[in-house]
């Protein structure tokens, strides 16, 4: 068999749609990973020793289970505990909470990056711990993390395609079911590939626009 | 708590650890070579390999390992490449681990400062001897650290391969949820297990860390 482009063509509305999916799931999982990462990341900062140990395990576990792992959990236990959850919003929420834990770590690195000098000097000043993490820690946290937030974003946009496990019609799901049909594998999930890529792409290329903004200077 | 369960279908998931570590330990191992000459022959071929490189660093690490491995146990066939799902899971890991594994390198290649390599020039040693005296042993000490995280990622990555049926951990678990309809007790006790086992990886590496640095501590 010869490779067929016509296939490709033909098919490619189709997995154009199911990428909307996929760029739903991850920016979706990402806007949780972020508020629930910023909660986790003060928790983890805390004096507290409940709270820091609290946020340290929860951290060590999301990042040391693979992702599919907790994704077949979510999806299969949550109806246990009463959660009846349809698959996306669970595939949606298993994809956040995991990253999550990344994201509070990446926001920690960013705060302990910025000398604790400046924190000091800010409160011998006379300013408030309030003006001190809006006008001196955000801003600098914010452009310090911005690369691997980005690069947490493209993360998402890949691990999405695990979705597909559990039956959600996302671009690799819907490659699937279209090289079921057509019998040819080769080129539809080449094309889904391409899609990814270039997805991707655009976000690399975003964040690169991103930090030179937020570059002083 | 269904605990017999794992008595009765012990066998199926030690089988199964088996075929993660050997998917884990192969695949890895053999994505860090090829990454390995990626890395030398991006820094000492010709230009265009050069650029073929990129590309091929590029395309791997923007697309999902699933796509990937798709194209290779699915499409593979089309262009006559039969593979079964073991091969095609290693190979894929090694393909997929690779030019993550050439970065790794390519940013230990430049932590050695310029200079130490022209100054051995200077003295007449060879490529080949700049590349064994000077650059890898000094290398070491930054690349230790992102490669042990990459293998430690790299451990998780291996669940993934249960989709085109691998007979690994989590295909065996899965095997035995649908078989005994309990859900609840395999994943949790799958999900405690991998976690064990990325916490050892990181005791380990961390371990490794320190022995790779220990001429950078005083006495």
């Amino acid at each position: 068999m010869s490779f067929s482009f016509d296939t490709i063509l033909h098919n490619f509305p189709y997995l154009l749609a199911a990428a909307r999916w996929t760029l739903l799931i991850s920016l979706s999982g990402m806007a949780i990973s972020l508020v629930w990462g910023i909660f986790l990341c003060a928790g983890r900062m805390s004096k507290g020793h409940l709270l820091s140990n609290g946020a340290a395990l929860y951290i060590s576990f999301f990042r040391g289970v693979p992702l599919l792992v907790q994704l077949l959990m979510f999806y299969y236990m949550l109806p246990y505990i009463g959660i009846d959850l349809p698959a996306v919003q669970a595939a949606i929420l298993a994809v956040g909470m995991c990253s999550a834990a990344y994201t509070a770590e990446i926001l920690r690195g960013a705060l302990m990056a910025i000398p604790a000098g400046q924190s000091e000097a800010a409160h011998a000043l006379g300013m408030s711990s309030l003006s001190l993490w809006k006008r001196i820690l955000v801003p600098q946290a914010i452009r310090i993390s911005m690369p691997s937030l980005v690069n947490e974003l493209i993360l998402l946009v890949k691990v999405s395609s695990l979705a597909s496990v559990v039956g959600i019609g996302e671009l690799t799901r819907i490659s699937q079911n279209i090289a079921g049909e057509t019998y040819r594998p080769l080129e539809i999930y080449l094309a889904a590939a391409v899609i990814y890529f270039v997805i991707n792409w655009i976000l690399s290329i975003g964040g690169r626009l991103i930090e030179r903004k937020l570059q002083v200077g | 708590m269904e605990l017999d369960l794992f008595v009765r279908y012990g066998p199926a998931l030690l089988s199964g650890f088996g075929v993660t570590i050997l998917c884990w330990l192969v695949g890895s191992l053999g994505g860090l070579v090829f990454g390995f000459s990626l890395a030398c022959l991006n820094r000492w071929g010709p230009r265009p390999l050069g650029w073929l490189i990129y590309a091929y660093v590029e395309v791997i690490r923007g697309t999902p390992f699933m796509i990937q491995l798709f194209i290779l146990y699915y499409g593979g066939p089309y262009i006559g490449l039969v593979l079964e799902p073991v091969e095609a899971g290693i190979l894929s890991f090694i393909l997929y681990g690779s030019p993550y594994f050439a970065e790794i390198f390519r940013s230990g290649f430049n932590a050695v400062p310029q200079g130490q390599i022209e100054a051995a020039r200077c003295v007449g040693l060879s490529e080949k001897r700049i590349l064994w005296r000077i650059i890898l042993p000094q290398m070491l000490v930054p690349i230790t650290a992102p490669l042990t995280n990459f293998f430690i990622i790299l451990t998780k990555e291996t669940a993934i391969l249960s989709v085109v049926t691998v007979p690994e951990l989590l295909y065996e678990t899965q095997t035995m949820a649908a078989e005994t309809f309990s859900f609840v007790e395999p994943f949790l006790a799958l999900s405690l297990f991998y976690w064990l086992m990325v916490l050892g990886a990181n005791w380990l590496g961390k371990r490794v860390e320190a022995r790779v640095t220990r001429h950078l501590r005083r006495a």
